[in-house]
């Protein structure tokens, strides 16, 4: 995601739920923005029988819960307060730690832990309807494009 | 083992292609993303065909990384369970009506992004490096124009179905 002019505060918050809110794979997963700042963010999806994994179980598929995961890392890199322009994924590692119940709603939490001038590290914790028993959780690894027209 | 005439190529070729088919229409999140495979023997190729909707940045315009996560995932899942399968399809055990057995689940997965993902179609095929009767280990390559230039490559671990003891 790349945006055009160094961003601060809230400025950063409209303007990253503006990108999100445009960003056509976003939509085909009928993704919510929930709270994003200060290097914290939180996106849920909505139980969809198109995104089904395992049809006997209805168990949605892991790709899309990865989808989640990756977006949500997103938007924690690019809510970070050191200010970045635009972001990519380096390598994203899942863990599914349990099959998420079908019918829930699937809420993910990432917060962007460390950033160097070049490369933002985040985690990230899947949760269904029961908060207490993560669904799946992730580390990764993204870079950061600090100036306007600049390399990543 | 009866050494009589072979089977017709035709015959094979039609389980073969049934058993993939019911393999593939069983993931619907596959559809939804568009992803079909094409079979030479047993090899497998995963297509993701280009679509408006796979996009996650409009200015390059690349495929989104969560797409590209989803791509692989489905493409060691699906290749995981064809090896599987393949002695079932091949005694005629599989392919016809017969459900399938479970898939295998994700336990992890490890996604490498070597180049954002490029607004054309995208290629991957799995290579199981140790299937046991429990675990299984999945590498998977991704490629669009160049086979030799991977934009992004994974890794993952899989729980495998439990057969009938």
């Amino acid at each position: 995601m790349t945006t055009t002019k160094p961003l601060d505060g809230k400025a950063r918050g409209s303007l990253i739920r503006q990108a999100f809110a445009a960003m056509p794979h976003f939509q085909a997963l009928g993704m919510e923005l929930g709270k994003i700042a200060d290097g914290k963010a939180e996106i849920s999806m909505a139980y969809d029988e198109r995104f089904i994994g395992d049809p006997e179980t209805g168990v949605i598929s892991g790709g899309a819960v990865s989808a989640l995961m990756d977006t949500t890392s997103g938007a924690a890199v690019m809510c970070h307060p050191t200010g970045t322009m635009g972001t990519a994924t380096l390598d994203l590692r899942i863990d599914y730690m349990r099959p998420a119940t079908p019918g829930q709603r699937i809420t993910a939490h990432a917060e962007c832990y460390h950033v160097t001038r070049t490369v933002a590290f985040v985690r990230a914790t899947a949760t269904d309807e029961d908060t207490d028993r993560p669904v799946a959780t992730a580390t990764g690894t993204f870079t950061i494009q600090r100036e306007e027209g600049g390399k990543k | 083992m009866n050494r009589g005439r072979p089977e017709p190529v035709q015959v094979i070729k039609q389980r073969r292609d049934a058993a993939l088919t019911s393999l593939v229409d069983g993931v619907p999140y596959a559809k939804f993303l568009g992803i079909s495979f094409d079979r030479r023997g047993d090899e497998l190729t995963a297509v993701l065909p280009f679509d408006e909707k796979l996009i996650g940045n409009q200015m390059l315009p690349a495929i989104h990384g969560g797409v590209t996560a989803a791509f692989l995932e489905i493409t060691a899942v699906i290749g995981l369970s064809w090896q599987m399968l393949w002695n079932d399809i091949e005694s005629g055990d599989a392919g016809g009506d017969m459900a399938l057995p479970r898939m295998p689940k994700t336990i992890d997965f490890t996604i490498d992004y070597l180049r954002s993902g490029l607004p054309r179609d995208a290629y991957a095929r799995a290579r199981v490096n140790r299937s046991g009767r429990r675990y299984a280990s999945v590498h998977v390559e991704g490629w669009q124009d160049n086979r030799q230039r991977l934009f992004a490559q994974a890794t993952g671990h899989f729980l495998m179905p439990q057969r009938d003891e």
